[in-house]
């Protein structure tokens, strides 16, 4: 089914409701920047739960920070099924379920796991990349010598979902964003079923010039508006 | 002799001496801890454009105005000097992997005598995963180590051979410590420079790496 070209406005609620049990879902972020957490915070609320979680980390969980922070909390409430990312260094719960070895947890280079997306949006069989070859995160991949270099062979990765957060749309979709909140947000538009952006502001129609679109609409099915939550207000 | 120094002193050694041989419009990337401190130390007439994983091309110090939306890869508000630019991970991994780094400079736990580095995880204790880490010692030209010679116990950090898993296989190019700089010289591990306060022959005996001496071994004040 086509996206609309107009995209409806949704509710954090109606956005959050997309993802069944076993979903698939990326989500955009790095450290506690550019994460779309007025979802997020409506995903918590909700139901959800066995979510195929790919987000490079696990947000903050840890002594310093006062209660989990974004996506640490799917982590905390035990709605994951398995986990795709790259650091999890603060975030003590997912650490933990990693080394008692209870939640199913693919750590991987971080340009891998912006590459893997890349390539699932894109089309592409996978990848072929030098990042980890002689290292343990070698062992049970595929390798390929290629021009006297090895190369590590990498698969896609899409989701049925995507959450990400942008600065301003435009009623089309049409995206920019804001300052080192990009991030994996433009990525993970291209690589899931469904595209849902978390907007300081939707403009009028031919708002956003074409020249300073990054992200077009094309990619995008709904737009929410960020909320006051502690993170969403400040970010 | 190796002078004892306080844990600042033998920071501020090693972050100067690698600031003095950076070059001018150098594309660098730091690690977390020591790195930091580096652009503290380079001389007026150096630029540097910092690049941080997370997206930013010309970092500058730390923000006053505290937007949360502009940040390094350790959360904390950076400023952007003019000509700067935000990218996405994945132009900025490009950048890392693609051999667009001129100088990445990284802590250590261990580096050891085949260039080989291990600063991302101790199997059982801290198991954070590997970040950037990688890939910018996949891609970057030049991957200067910036280390103290030992450890809190008293272990040389710089090793025969790495226990620890590693982030990459031969790719350091120069270790920096308080007490000397070491060159990858076709694998094989030469000191080139020594503090003006250290003993050559002590800094041998102490140090677990195998060890080459440069035949035009600089002695200088670290």
């Amino acid at each position: 089914m086509a996206k609309p070209f107009i995209k409806p406005l949704i509710s954090p609620e109606e956005a959050a409701a997309m993802v069944k049990p076993g979903s698939s879902l990326m989500v955009g972020g790095f450290n506690y920047g550019g994460a779309p957490y007025t979802i997020i915070d409506a995903l918590c609320r909700g139901e959800a739960r066995d979510i195929d979680l790919i987000c490079v980390d696990t947000s903050y969980f840890q002594t310093k920070v006062p209660g989990p922070v974004g996506v640490a909390r799917l982590v905390t409430d035990g709605r994951l099924r398995s986990l795709v990312a790259s650091h999890i260094g603060l975030n003590k719960r997912t650490q933990e379920l990693y080394t008692k070895g209870e939640l199913k947890i693919e750590l991987i280079p971080m340009g891998t796991f912006v590459e893997r997306i890349r390539a699932g949006g894109a089309g592409l069989g996978g990848i072929l990349t030098p990042t980890g070859v002689d290292t343990v995160y070698e062992e049970g991949r595929e390798t390929i010598e290629l021009d006297g270099r090895r190369y590590i062979i990498e698969k896609p990765l899409k989701a049925d979902i995507a959450f990400i957060r942008a600065y301003k749309a435009d009623a089309a979709g049409n995206l920019v964003y804001y300052g080192t909140n990009r991030n994996f947000n433009p990525t993970m538009a291209t690589a899931a079923e469904k595209v849902v952006a978390e907007v300081d502001e939707v403009l009028p129609l031919g708002a956003i010039a074409p020249d300073d679109v990054v992200t077009p609409g094309i990619f995008i099915d709904a737009l929410v508006l960020k909320g006051e939550g502690e993170y969403a207000a400040r970010t | 002799m190796l002078p004892e120094l306080s844990e600042e002193r033998a920071r501020e050694r090693i972050a100067k001496k690698i600031a003095s041989e950076l070059e001018d419009g150098a594309l660098v990337n730091l690690g977390i801890g020591i790195p930091q401190l580096v652009p503290d130390y380079v001389p007026q007439n150096i630029r540097l454009i910092l690049q941080t994983e997370n997206g930013v091309i010309n970092a500058g110090p730390t923000s006053e105005k505290k937007d949360l939306r502009i940040i390094d890869a350790g959360g904390v508000p950076v400023s952007v000097l003019p000509g700067g630019a935000f990218i996405s991970s994945e132009l900025s991994f490009a950048v890392m992997r693609g051999g667009h780094i001129d100088v990445t400079i990284l802590g250590a736990l261990e580096v050891d005598g085949e260039g080989s580095l291990a600063n991302w995880m101790i199997p059982q204790q801290r198991v954070p995963g590997m970040g950037g880490a990688m890939d910018i010692v996949a891609g970057a030209k030049r991957v200067y180590v910036a280390t103290r010679h030992f450890d809190k116990n008293g272990r040389c950090k710089l090793v025969r051979k790495c226990g620890l898993p590693l982030t990459g296989r031969g790719v350091v190019d120069v270790i920096v410590t308080e007490y000397c700089v070491i060159r990858n010289t076709y694998g094989r591990m030469v000191v080139t420079e020594i503090a003006n306060d250290a003993s050559l022959q002590t800094l041998l005996d102490k140090t677990e790496m195998r060890l080459d001496v440069s035949a035009e071994l600089k002695r200088s004040r670290f």
